[in-house]
């Protein structure tokens, strides 16, 4: 595990999305942007997949800029991996 | 290259603090050698779906890694603790013996959950824990297996989570903590008996003013039941242990810093204050195991376990680490937290400790919806909202500008408002008074 340096790019590896839940307003866009990948419960409750398979990306990156107060962020493809 | 570029800084803990201030670094134009070091084998990964998902089962323990949002180029220490820091040679051991040199250094080692003492029955087995990803993997593996009864001790944010996930999974849950209600050092009891009355409608067993002394274990050595003070049992055969944690700090033990069980003592700049109450030019600190003096309420020491704070701190401290040290900007940063339970979202903002008041200013207790401010001698210090998030960020801008208590009145949306007593439960004695647990 250490001193490791490799990219991701194996097809395997998930994505890595974080949502801000602080910033979070629920205005559900990243609902409408990706089913499935975001998901209001309750009233205002939000639960994600913090690991999306690669094949979402658009989904997600059509997410994170929907998102009207910027909470989402979503590791870009060419990120290290420790 | 000179060779203070070629030692470059180290960044200890590899979790979200270490991780934003590693990213910081780099986004303000860093580009000597850099070097995070974690104890856990593991890639730094989110924490608050531990204590919800993860023990819901609905995602899997490794499937919190955070992102990394700009390319480090670091050379990664993880599974190597780091066990000792001499200030003065500026170099940092780790367990393995390995010594690391050190130009400047960000301390992000974070906290550790509170264990139940061994001499009481904290060695038995089916007692858990839940602070980082393995913890949160076994004990979701022992959820899965089907206890006949989980005995939650604590009802913080973390013991109410828990009880609430293992209620979702059809669980049968005892929930014992020693104030009248739950939540209720975090949000006084008069909030907290919201909370009190989800437990009851979801059907946990919930023992309020009680105190565990002790577990008792079968010949085989596990957990069977708990002993409380007033004499009372409790037949639990799987047990998590919900007491809050402590900074990691037993690594800074011989570092000639002001650092306990509380904290890592800072500066307003996020600069560590050395045991002669003078702050060091080259060690910072950020995240859980930083307490720091919030000008906001008059320049107390405080230590938080907030998601927002780990973000802010490391990016506020990795900026500071490369600029002079006439140009060290102070960190004001408004303390923010959010849980989900029961169904309810709950965002606060603001320390709401020592708090005189507490109002509801928007919708009701009744309906579980609602805004509640707490005030501290005429003046907002706090609020916080039960799935009403929108109105939350209007009252931190208030909290931020001092406003009088209440903030804001005569809204067109707001009804009539009295003001109650919030109902804390006495300070906890010395070290423990200064940290805040929240989620």
């Amino acid at each position: 595990m250490t001193h490791s340096t490799e990219t991701v790019s194996s097809r395997t590896t998930p994505l890595r999305v974080v949502v801000d839940l602080n910033r979070c307003q629920g205005y559900a866009q990243c609902c409408y942007a990706a089913p499935g990948a975001f998901e209001v419960r309750g009233h205002e409750i939000l639960f994600y997949d913090p690991a999306p398979p690669r094949a979402r990306r658009g989904e997600i990156e059509r997410a994170v800029q929907a998102c009207p107060v910027c909470a989402i962020s979503l590791q870009a493809d060419s990120g290290e991996t420790p | 290259m000179s060779a203070a570029a070629d030692v470059g800084i180290v960044v200890v803990g590899a979790s979200l603090a270490g991780l934003r201030g590693a990213e910081a670094l780099r986004r303000n134009g860093y580009a000597g050698r850099l070097t995070l070091i974690g104890d856990e084998p593991h890639r730094p990964y989110d924490r608050p779906p531990l204590s919800k998902h993860v023990l819901s089962g609905e995602l899997a323990p490794d499937s919190t890694e955070l992102p990394l949002l700009v390319t480090l180029d670091a050379d990664w220490r993880l599974g190597h603790a780091a066990v000792g820091l001499d200030r003065v040679a500026r170099n940092i051991r780790l367990a393995d013996g390995a010594v690391l040199a050190y130009e400047k250094l960000l301390i992000a080692t974070g906290a550790q959950a509170r264990p139940w003492p061994a001499a009481s029955g904290g060695a038995l087995a089916n007692i858990f824990t839940l602070r980082g990803r393995d913890d949160a993997a076994r004990l979701r593996a022992a959820l899965a297996r089907g206890p006949r009864r989980v005995l939650i001790v604590g009802a913080g944010l973390i013991g109410c989570e828990a009880a609430s996930c293992c209620r979702a999974l059809g669980l049968p849950v005892t929930l014992v903590d020693p104030n009248p209600t739950p939540l209720a050092r975090s949000l006084g009891t008069w909030i907290g008996g919201v909370i009190a009355e989800c437990l009851k409608d979801s059907g946990v067993a919930f023992h309020p003013g009680a105190q565990v002394l002790r577990f008792e274990g079968d010949a085989s050595g596990r957990v069977v039941r708990a002993d409380l003070a007033d004499g009372r049992t409790i037949e639990a055969d799987l047990v998590i242990v919900a007491l809050g944690a402590t900074r990691a700090t037993d690594w800074l033990r011989d570092a000639g810093l002001m650092a306990d069980a509380g904290g890592v003592t800072c500066d307003g700049a996020c600069r560590a204050v050395a045991s002669d109450g003078t702050a060091t030019g080259d060690i910072y600190a950020a995240g859980d195991v930083a307490r720091w003096p919030i000008a906001l309420y008059g320049g107390r020491l405080f230590s938080v376990e907030h998601w927002g704070n780990a973000v802010a701190q490391g990016a506020h401290a990795a900026r500071n680490m490369l600029a002079p040290a006439d140009d060290q900007h102070s960190y004001d940063h408004l303390p923010a937290f959010w849980s989900s339970q029961f169904g309810i979202n709950i965002k606060a903002v603001g320390l709401s400790e020592g708090a005189d008041s507490v109002a509801i200013v928007q919708g009701s207790r009744a309906s579980r919806r609602f805004l509640a401010v707490y005030g501290r001698a005429g003046r907002s210090i706090a609020a916080v909202s039960f799935d009403q998030a929108r109105w939350l960020p209007a009252y931190a801008e208030a909290i931020m500008a001092g406003s009088p208590y209440p903030p804001i009145r005569e809204a067109s949306d707001q009804g009539l408002f009295v003001t109650t007593a919030p109902g804390f439960p006495p300070p906890r004695p010395a070290h423990r008074s200064d940290e805040a647990r929240h989620g």
